[in-house]
């Protein structure tokens, strides 16, 4: 059985009335405050909803991101949507299937057993009793709160859930529509903002003139403090003048990141603050056999196909805003702060965007046409960003460095153990930590300073803490966390956040403790998993990669096993990469088993677990963001190669069936075990571990060159 | 520098004044109101701008609409035809090869060109024609499937 405990999504929005809506004949209004980024949540939630009030998917209009009418669900992440989000449209809507049935049954003087629905009319014995869900709302009423009591229906009888549901969204997007990007109403006003190269950078000149003669056409420059926006009826106008006002600004002050940031060296020289968490005892350890190793990520870059996007219209002092912001509900809080407007005149309409991997600069596209919309009331204006700005002054994803330490017993395995985390923060999504976090806001004249950085707390699964802790059974486990709260950049969540690079590095050294051990990789591993569900995923993806029985592959090949539980609570995923590799890594083929308990959309989980993998597989071959004259010396995709068609492989995946287990957020399961497993397979591959990320060709070339 | 421009867009002849420097694209959606090809690098390193221009795949991006003058420009909009969607669009929608779908419009002018001119297309052929487009998602092996599909279907339609 689903459990009946509320969600959180539940306790922030208490009335079936946040939810769901009886108002047009035949169609349900269904509210989420999760938002599709390309990952199916519209698909998915649309298939709870209409399995558990028996109505046809058709029939369910969800109503998702809209700050007037949407439950607030905070942000779009972590895993969360279907877990959290997908369980609150559960509850609410099986409450609200039991409530009408209670209704029909006493007005009918029925059992309850008497009746059924079909497409949201009531049946009493299979015959039409005149009644449905739209004739009996206004009696009913959802003005109340969810009990989160009502039975939900049991797995075994899921119609529509754990079916295949082709995604709602695609038929417009294979026509190329559905996006934010191309909403043009009438009398837009189109806007680009000069992005300050780093933290708290002085605007210490600008050529005016030579910036409006790149334009061609007259546009507005509108300036307060550090903030500098250039407006024109012609998008083409304003692109030409941001780029010419990108190369004129001269900027001075502030905290520029020096060339070095990024550096395991340079990461490890912050200031910290420390934490060290202990649990166990340590079991009996063999003198001298202490096994230490050290590994480190770069700085990365979230890397959306589209840039970002937003519009916004100031009218009778209310501000409505476009967004593909991943928390339109949070969105809209901060930017009625920052814009010092009451929250209730501004409302927020999601809309999509491409894929956000984590946090993006949807919401710092928002505030800058929120704040010139302010300045040009009656207007719609449309701000879309550079591609030069997205790679410049997005959130980056943080480097980190991992030091893992073991004493093994007599039979080799982990006495003792210590995981060591240098990272700065691995959120700075708006509000966090109190700040608006809005890059228009901050370079505002009396911006609030910057308030003290924390990382995202343990009890929402951490973020440089993310997956620190190994599933495997150690006797004791100290995890020492060094946070860097002052470094000049401004990090934030990447997809995983630091869960994939500490599985990579836990991955990477258990296949150390292994090779000591003289026991294969995998054997090795399950001497130290008792937990059955992790057992069973590992010993699936083994079978499917043909693991035990495939030896002698030719040199230069080799296979690598990789294994997470992400968050340690959502999904259990294991990956094994065959590659081979000359002067840098091809991948050959690639197996994942996962098990997400019950999975609601089978071919939008296997779609997640893909696309994972490969974005795993980039992350850990190709991907680094690195700084030089104080800012990114990223400027374009040419600086940040990503893999193409030409680098993807094979993929196998396996679904474990488990439909009576709560269903576990799997967005990012299978990222950290397919890095995991390229750096398993290229050390035999190579005859060299390389612990250092990203594993390019010119690493690797270093690395044979240095033997 | 306001000029004269006629093309052929999606089979409709076009004639506009406007400033001839402006990039293709921008000309397709500001201008035609043609907004299924994406801006996403505006340096020709994405694929996300792609159109045909007498039937080859070409960036949109950066390339000056006086480029066009005379010649026939066909975007997503245009690839069905008179018919109700392309071969390729059923079975990306087949195979479910989409994510965000941001990619898809240009993907699919650079898939419609290596069907046109190879119906055959082995996965080699496949990749070599996708190269030119990057996806974040992590769709491309659903993509890949998709194209094969079409060409069994567009190679079964065929007397």
């Amino acid at each position: 059985m689903i459990s009946n405990t509320l969600p959180q999504s539940l306790i922030d929005n208490p009335l079936l009335s946040q939810w769901i809506a009886f108002e047009q004949r035949g169609s349900v209004r269904v509210g989420s405050g999760k938002v599709e980024i390309g990952q199916g949540i519209l698909t998915a939630l649309t298939q709870i909803a209409a399995d558990e009030l028996d109505v046809r998917p058709e029939q369910i209009s969800l109503v998702s991101g809209q700050t007037d009418i949407s439950p607030a669900e905070g942000f779009t992440s972590g895993s969360y949507s279907i877990a959290v989000g997908g369980a609150s449209i559960r509850l609410v809507c099986a409450e609200v299937r039991s409530l009408f049935l209670d209704r029909i049954a006493e007005t009918l003087g029925c059992l309850l057993s008497e009746l059924s629905i079909e497409d949201g009319r009531f049946l009493r014995a299979g015959k039409d009793t005149g009644h449905d869900y739209w004739s009996m709302a206004a009696d009913i009423g959802l003005e109340r709160r969810a009990s989160g009591t009502a039975p939900t229906k049991r797995p075994s009888t899921y119609k529509i859930v754990g079916k295949h549901l082709p995604r709602l969204d695609l038929p417009a997007k294979v026509v190329g529509a559905g996006f934010i990007h191309d909403i043009a109403p009438e009398n837009l006003l189109h806007a680009r903002v000069l992005r300050q190269p780093w933290r708290g950078a002085h605007l210490a000149g600008l050529d005016e003139s030579a910036v409006r003669k790149a334009a061609r056409i007259p546009i507005e420059i509108l300036r307060e403090g550090e903030f500098t926006a250039l407006t024109a009826d012609s998008e083409i106008a304003v692109m030409r003048a941001s780029e010419a006002a990108r190369t004129l600004a001269k900027w001075e002050g502030g905290t520029p990141p020096p060339s070095d940031a990024g550096t395991p060296a340079w990461i490890k020289g912050q200031p910290s603050r420390d934490k060290t968490t202990e649990t166990g005892k340590p079991g009996r350890a063999m003198a001298g056999r202490v096994i230490e190793a050290s590994y480190s990520r770069p700085f990365l870059t979230y890397g959306s196909i589209a840039t970002s996007c937003a519009l916004a219209e100031f009218k009778d002092g209310a501000l409505k805003v476009w967004s593909h912001s991943q928390g339109p509900a949070v969105l809209r809080e901060w930017l009625a702060r920052a814009l010092g407007l009451p929250a209730a005149e501004v409302n927020v309409f999601h809309r999509q965007g491409a894929g956000a991997y984590g946090h993006n600069t949807a919401d710092d596209a928002a505030f800058d046409a929120s704040f010139i919309a302010m300045r040009h009331p009656g207007r719609t204006v449309r701000v879309q960003w550079s591609r030069e700005d997205e790679f410049a002054a997005a959130p980056i994803s943080t480097a980190m460095v991992i030091a893992l330490r073991a004493e093994l017993n007599e039979d080799n395995k982990p006495a003792d153990w210590t995981i060591e985390i240098w990272s700065p923060p691995h959120a700075q999504r708006p509000g966090m930590n109190g700040n608006s976090n809005l890059l228009g806001a901050a370079a505002l004249p009396n911006a609030p300073p910057l308030k003290p950085l924390n990382d995202v707390p343990d009890e929402r699964g951490g973020g440089a803490t993310r997956n620190a802790v190994a599933i495997y059974d150690l006797p004791r486990h100290r995890l020492i966390h060094h946070l860097l709260p002052e470094v000049p950049i401004r990090t934030s969540s990447l997809r995983g956040l630091g869960a994939w690079a500490n599985v990579f590095a836990i991955e990477s050294f258990i296949d150390e403790l292994a090779e000591i051990a003289g026991e294969d990789p995998v054997s090795y591993r399950l001497s130290l998993l008792s937990d059955p569900r992790a057992r069973r995923v590992v010993e699936t993806a083994a079978r499917m990669s043909n693991w035990f029985e495939v030896k002698n592959l030719p040199e230069g090949r080799a296979r690598g096993f990789g294994f997470a539980r992400y968050k340690n609570i959502a999904s259990f995923a294991a990956v094994v990469v065959e590659l081979e590799v000359e002067e840098e890594i091809s991948l050959k083929k690639v197996w994942c088993a996962a098990d997400a308990g019950l999975v609601i959309a089978p071919d939008g989980a296997r779609n997640q677990l893909e696309g994972g993998i490969i974005q795993g597989a980039s992350f850990v071959m190709r991907e680094q963001v690195r700084f030089e004259d104080g800012r990114s010396a990223i400027h374009s995709w040419q600086d940040y190669p990503i893999l193409r068609f030409s680098d993807i492989p094979e993929i196998e995946i396996e679904l474990i069936d488990n439909p009576n287990e709560p269903t576990l957020g799997l967005g990012e399961a299978s990222v950290g075990p397919t890095g995991a497993a390229i750096g398993n397979a290229l050390a035999p591959a190579l005859g060299r571990r390389i612990r250092d990320l990203p594993l390019t060709r010119e690493r690797i070339m270093a690395t044979l060159l240095a033997e | 520098m306001t000029e004269n421009l006629s093309f052929v867009v999606n089979g409709r002849p076009v004639s506009l004044s406007i400033d001839s420097t402006t990039p293709l694209l921008s000309v397709l959606r500001d201008d035609l109101d043609l907004r299924g090809s994406k801006f996403g690098c505006g340096t020709e390193q994405c694929g996300a701008c792609m159109v045909l221009i007498d039937g080859k795949p070409e960036y949109s991006c950066s390339r000056e609409a006086a480029t066009v003058e005379g010649k026939t420009v066909t975007t997503v909009e245009g690839l069905s035809g008179t018919a109700g969607s392309h071969p390729l669009q059923q079975a990306l929608l087949d195979e479910q090869a989409g994510q965000c779908g941001y990619c898809l419009s240009g993907i699919l002018i650079s898939a419609a060109a290596l069907l046109a001119s190879n119906p055959k297309p082995s996965r080699a052929d496949i990749i070599a024609a996708l190269d030119p487009h990057l996806c974040r998602c992590g769709i491309h092996n659903r993509v890949i499937r998709a194209v094969q599909k079409a060409a069994t279907v567009i190679a079964g339609a065929r007397p």
